[in-house]
């Protein structure tokens, strides 16, 4: 008799665990809370956005998850609440069109471009980009999960063609050069920001005014630049339509345009999507 | 209000809320390990632990924990034995920073350690100077383990050399054994127990280091990605692969844990076959 209380009492808990794990949905208490999964680089320009949105609706909370896209996909994929999913790149998108996680159409909204970043303390003594290359220089790149990590290992073999003064081998004498290989770019500033690494490869956009002042910028060469595209997306699970919708166009109007270009980033024509 | 056994309704209901408690709590505990067990079958655990990259990650876990926890072990035990036996001023202060990582969030280790040791840190520009750089290390990820596993050895030991009875001692002191010989053949002896304890539970913690070494030691497969840090990578994209890491390392653990709770019995027969 104990012993069956004991269990009735264990399986009663397991099914209170159960369902408390499953019911970790916030409830629409007072106002309505609109969560959008965007790839770290939206750091900057996606806070003010949804600060906008929440100033013209009273009662609408914008929270954000920035990470990793490839993370965020892992997330989604295994049922993450959020309503928006912002990515790096397309790759990540069409991951979660495959598995069905998408409603309707991505829509790239966003267009980035990749630079060399080096601390203005230049530990390493770097003046060129293929200097970067040389031996012993601390490089950080994205991993190779990550959509910066796989533009910035194309960007490395296209400037290795480049000829010029870059190596042939250029690219995998970077590589070699790698020290770590960060979950995401924010990463990859901050590693570079404190003079920890020699070299970095970010977006444009990561470099804001507080990250310039500590940065110097290295651009890529025109031919070996890569475009990195920015699809976004509602989630199907997603019971905030009508606000992913207003997020959606905020994002394209005139205003929300401006503050993507705000953050060099450059916004595709409006009738192109 | 007579018998002594009597079982009022309000010891029922204690018993209740008892129960459920802990049944609540324990159903908290084992559900997420019993779901990482289960989601992949045992077969394609078995074959994917072969690859290369896991036992990349696993040697490296393996062999930094280890040194970190010989490290804590030989930095430690004076420490222990310090803060156990002597009264000081400032001793309090001492056991606060000694204790203080067992709470810190590991990724404020982490940053602390930056700060610290990195290239352009507080005591990290001097060690640069005789061209010493620790961030993205091995050696960087043995110091973060020890810096945050340090107090899981230096807390149970402290409290077994403080058990350790005085008149033992006194013993020994009147048959002029000096402090020397009565640390290593009195007090250690009897500490044993409490000495593996630390030695596990430190080893434990070391080998589930994340926080602190992502943020100081970083990311690279076979230098500085542990178990841990090839645990979270790997959930970003293969979700298969993660979990297999993860039982892995839970294999390890538990191991490690298992081997505590029984080993005190062993070591005691141990000690006293010794004596």
């Amino acid at each position: 008799m104990k012993r069956m209380s004991a269990v009735l009492a264990f399986l009663f808990a397991a099914a209170l665990a159960a369902t408390s794990l499953s019911a970790s949905k916030p409830k629409p208490a007072e106002g309505t809370t609109l969560t959008v999964f965007a790839a770290a680089s939206l750091t900057e320009p996606f806070t003010e956005l949804g600060r906008m949105l929440e100033s013209s609706h009273p009662g609408l909370t914008v929270r954000f998850n920035f990470a990793g896209s490839q993370q965020l996909a892992a997330q989604i994929d295994q049922n993450a609440d959020a309503d928006l999913f912002a990515s790096a790149d397309e790759h990540w998108m069409s991951f979660l069109v495959d598995h069905g996680k998408i409603e309707g159409e991505p829509r790239v909204f966003a267009h980035n471009e990749l630079v060399v970043i080096v601390p203005k303390s230049n530990p390493a003594r770097i003046q060129t980009l293929p200097e970067i290359s040389k031996r012993g220089v601390k490089v950080v790149l994205g991993s190779p999960s990550t959509p910066i990590g796989i533009y910035s290992r194309g960007v490395l073999q296209r400037m290795g063609a480049l000829g010029l003064d870059y190596p042939s081998n250029f690219a995998e004498r970077v590589l070699a050069n790698v020290v770590s290989e960060e979950d995401n770019v924010k990463s990859v500033v901050t590693k570079v920001q404190i003079a920890e690494a020699d070299a970095g490869i970010v977006y444009r956009s990561d470099v804001t005014d507080p990250v310039a002042r500590v940065v110097r910028v290295f651009q890529i060469p025109p031919k070996a630049q890569v475009v990195a595209n920015y699809p976004i997306a509602p989630l199907k699970s997603s019971i905030h339509g009508q606000e992913a919708r207003a997020f959606l166009n905020l994002l394209a109007s005139k205003e929300g345009r401006a503050v993507i270009e705000r953050y060099h980033m450059t916004v595709p024509e409006p009738d192109k999507h | 209000m007579s018998a002594s056994g009597a079982r009022t309704l309000r010891d029922v209901g204690l018993r209740v809320v008892g129960t459920l408690a802990t049944a609540i709590l324990l159903a908290l505990l084992a559900l997420p390990i019993a779901a990482l067990v289960l989601h992949v079958p045992p077969a394609r655990l078995i074959a994917r632990m072969g690859d290369p990259a896991v036992l990349e990650a696993l040697r490296l876990s393996l062999v930094t924990s280890l040194a970190a926890t010989l490290a804590v072990v030989a930095l430690g035990l004076p420490l222990a034995w310090l803060l156990a036996t002597r009264r000081f001023p400032g001793r309090r202060l001492l056991e606060v920073i000694v204790d203080l990582p067992m709470v810190l969030p590991p990724t404020v280790a982490g940053l602390a350690l930056l700060l610290a040791l990195g290239r352009a840190g507080l005591a990290g520009h001097v060690l640069a100077a005789f061209g010493i750089t620790l961030p993205f290390t091995t050696a960087a990820v043995v110091v973060a383990q020890i810096f945050m596993a340090a107090p899981f050895f230096i807390a149970p030991v402290r409290a077994g050399l403080a058990a350790v009875e005085p008149r033992y001692l006194d013993a020994a002191a009147t048959l002029r054994a000096d402090e020397t010989y009565r640390f290593l053949h009195v007090t250690l002896p009897l500490s044993l127990p409490s000495v593996v304890a630390g030695v596990a539970m430190c080893c434990a913690r070391a080998l589930g280091e994340f926080g602190a070494t992502i943020t100081f030691a970083g990311n690279l497969p076979g230098v500085t990605q542990t178990m841990p840090l090839a645990v979270y990578m790997a959930f970003q994209t293969d979700l298969e692969a993660a979990v297999t890491l993860a039982v892995l390392l839970l294999v390890f653990s538990a191991a490690l844990l298992l081997g505590l709770r029984l080993a005190p019995s062993w070591v005691r027969i141990d000690a006293h076959r010794n004596h």
